[in-house]
């Protein structure tokens, strides 16, 4: 084969590997969503997390707005310290709510932050006082039953 | 029968004797041939020829197993998430399964087969019929002319290959699931990116490849080089080759998941 065709096939075939990168981290994964803008980390003492994961989404009114970094146990309280990154281009009130809800029945879990009224807002390091655990439906159907039978009772 | 007796243990011994042997003359052989790149980096269009051979050559195996495999996941994907009602999870069952390990195993045993063989049968050639010999004799190094333009070429070639196998992947999947079975494309396309990420599950696979890649040339030119110069070495040669280089992509791909997605 000539020289010059050979290289025109393997310049093409060299770019289209690279092209399949590209499309692979463009297309398939999130690097376009790893936004440039910078974060700010913020905590929060959960009594209980249930299934929540690491890199699961933080979101107010339903918009992603940080991922969960890191989660801790502190022996101090025994409660799970997660660690969150928000974008920094959403400032949240000192007074923020924070609670571990579902996707779905048995989807996956993920933090939502509901705004306060607070003037103060949130900085980097600083810890969300008010939280709500995420529900355990063992928990749940056992408190059903235990009202039941204590209704019941009653008569 | 005591006889018989130390004789069997005596060819256990030579084995792995022999076995041992063969290691430590592929790493010095595999140090050869890094120490030798210099020279042939430097005429890169050594390299560009094997790169035809090598990489342009297994394109078309690569698109079209990698555009199967890719229908296949999205058929059976969808048979066992529809049962759940979570069918527009498929997108990620296809992506993550190919950009983590089918991309860069498959491709990888592919090329073995394809162009591990080819490599080793080549040079195991060339030197049964001493052109290896006659190089030397002209003052030319067989190792920077011969074996190591091979051996970049299937370094380069595997990383890009398994990224077209794991694209072509996706293509296939969302044929079958977006177009032939009807799943919502919009969903299809978020759940996937939002749960495939970059660093962990993109890069990763592409050092696998990468590894892979090494890996598989490296017996290859190894085999080759150290086949018996005759009809009867090199066919067993290249039978090695794959053998090995399945074996050794599948080891590894243990080892590095281990190491990449459970922190160990």
């Amino acid at each position: 084969m000539q020289r010059a065709t050979l290289d025109l096939w393997v310049g093409l075939f060299v770019m289209t590997g690279i092209g399949a990168l590209m499309v692979l981290s463009l297309k398939v994964g999130n690097l376009n969503t790893y936004g440039v803008a910078d974060s700010y980390v913020i905590q929060g003492n959960f009594e209980n997390i249930g299934g929540l994961k690491i890199r699961a989404p933080v979101k107010s009114a339903g918009v992603v707005v940080g991922r969960v970094t890191a989660i801790q146990f502190s022996t101090q309280t025994y409660d799970a310290v997660v660690t969150m990154n928000i974008d920094s281009r959403f400032q949240f009130p000192k007074d923020t709510f924070a609670s571990i809800l579902t996707a779905g029945l048995l989807g996956e879990q993920y933090i939502g932050l509901a705004a306060g009224g607070d003037e103060g807002m949130l900085k980097e390091g600083d810890t969300i006082m008010k939280t709500n655990s995420a529900m355990v439906l063992e928990e749940m159907i056992g408190r059903f039953l235990f009202d039941k039978a204590s209704e019941d009772n009653a008569f | 029968m005591p006889k018989r007796i130390v004789s069997s243990l005596q060819g256990i011994g030579h084995r792995t004797l022999e076995g041992i042997w063969r290691l430590g003359r592929a790493t010095r052989f595999f140090l050869l041939v890094l120490m030798k790149s210099a020279t042939s980096l430097r005429r890169f269009g050594l390299v560009i020829r094997e790169l035809y051979y090598v990489g342009v050559l297994s394109l078309i195996i690569i698109v079209v197993s990698g555009l199967f495999v890719g229908m296949v996941l999205g058929l059976q994907g969808y048979e066992t998430l529809q049962k759940y009602g979570s069918e527009t999870a498929v997108g990620t069952l296809v992506a993550l399964s190919l950009v983590r390990e089918l991309g860069p195993v498959v491709a990888a045993l592919l090329f073995a087969s394809r162009a591990g063989s080819a490599i080793t049968a080549e040079i195991g050639l060339m030197k049964a019929t001493e052109q290896l010999t006659a190089m030397g004799m002209m003052a030319v190094d067989p190792v920077a002319r011969v074996v190591a333009p091979r051996f970049w070429a299937g370094v380069i070639s595997m990383p890009l290959l398994a990224a077209i196998f794991s694209v072509m992947g996706v293509f296939g999947g969302y044929l079958v699931a977006v177009i032939f079975i009807g799943v919502d494309e919009g969903s299809f396309w978020s759940q996937m990116q939002s749960n495939v990420d970059f660093r962990i599950d993109i890069l990763n696979g592409f050092i696998k490849s990468c590894f892979f890649g090494v890996a598989v040339t490296a017996i290859a030119v190894f085999e080759g080089y150290d086949s018996p110069p005759t009809a009867e070495g090199v066919s067993g040669a290249t039978t090695r080759t794959v053998v090995t280089s399945s074996l050794a992509i599948l080891g590894l791909d243990f080892i590095l998941t281990a190491f990449m997605f459970r922190g160990l």
